[in-house]
């Protein structure tokens, strides 16, 4: 296991750029999904509103 | 009048597909990422010369064809909404911009992150690089412009001239390593007599790069919808602050 995470002495170059895509894809998922969600709510919001305005 | 009708018919349409493939995206996405990056962390072979560090090549390389080829895309759709002023293509690219721009970032870092130990350096200015380069601010330059105007639908406009015209730059980024001397390696994958490495590395490459596909397939099905609630939110108010005044 040591072995695999020292990544014949090049950990410092492998497990950055592992770490970095899977970060910028995971955030970007994660905010994506996160928008999606809040515009739905307000959506729903803003034609509850309306309705009852009427 | 008619026009804002004959557009509305097709987001809906969209929806019902998007409702049908996005499960199917999911899973391959959730399969095939780290069943690729897994088999290029652990089961493929290191290089004879680099070592370990060709292990970034499963990350590094799939994100650059992402790169250009979500670029391809936003360039497309930016032109048939031009063209043939069709809505949803324009919306379309303004939901995959940020995505091919994230792609973009990381075939950079890694990219550098790999050529400190294989070139000595984390940057050159070489062809390869430069264009790359361009690439991300063409990006965010579309990104920029697209959210600078109150009219939606004007900044759409402005961002998609950009778009299509900065298309020139994939040709220099795909030929640029030819074209020049460069320090970054020539295609060996993609080239005209087939791939130039193992199977046993060419494997999770592919794998990793399908599940990048089908991961920015879903994303994009995700943020077409969330631009069209936008569009949507924002249309209802200014109706309402039209019929308030």
């Amino acid at each position: 296991m040591a072995e695999f995470l020292d990544m014949g002495g090049d950990a410092a170059t492998v497990w950055p750029a592992y770490g970095v895509t899977i970060a910028v894809l995971t955030g970007l998922l994660v905010a994506s999904l996160r928008t999606y969600a809040r515009r739905r709510r307000d959506l729903e919001r803003l034609e509850r509103t309306g309705r009852d305005n009427r | 009048m008619p026009l804002r009708l004959h557009s509305l018919a097709s987001p809906a349409r969209f929806d019902r597909f998007a409702r049908r493939i996005l499960p199917w995206t999911w899973v391959l996405a959730a399969l095939l990422i780290p069943c690729g990056l897994l088999w290029g962390l652990a089961f493929s072979p290191a290089d004879y010369q680099q070592g370990d560090t060709v292990r970034v090549m499963y990350v590094h390389v799939p994100s650059a064809w992402m790169a250009m080829a979500c670029y391809a895309l936003v360039a497309l759709l930016s032109a048939s909404f031009l063209v043939w002023k069709h809505q949803l293509a324009g919306i379309a690219a303004l939901a995959a911009a940020p995505v091919g721009a994230c792609f973009t970032a990381t075939a950079l870092v890694t990219g550098s992150l790999w050529g400190l130990p294989t070139w000595g350096t984390w940057w050159v200015w070489d062809a390869r690089l430069t264009s790359v380069l361009v690439l991300f601010f063409l990006y965010l330059g579309y990104i920029a412009l697209a959210g600078s105007f109150d009219d939606r639908s004007r900044g759409l406009r402005a961002a998609s001239i950009l778009a299509v015209v900065g298309v020139v730059n994939l040709p220099v980024i795909k030929f640029s390593v030819d074209w020049w001397n460069t320090l970054h390696q020539p295609a060996s994958v993609l080239r005209l007599d087939g791939p130039a490495i193992h199977a046993s590395m060419l494997w999770p490459l592919a794998i990793t790069a399908a599940g990048f596909a089908a991961f920015f397939a879903a994303l994009l099905v995700v943020r077409i919808r969330s631009e069209l609630l936008a569009w949507r939110i924002e249309a209802l108010m200014r109706r309402r602050s039209a019929g308030a005044a």
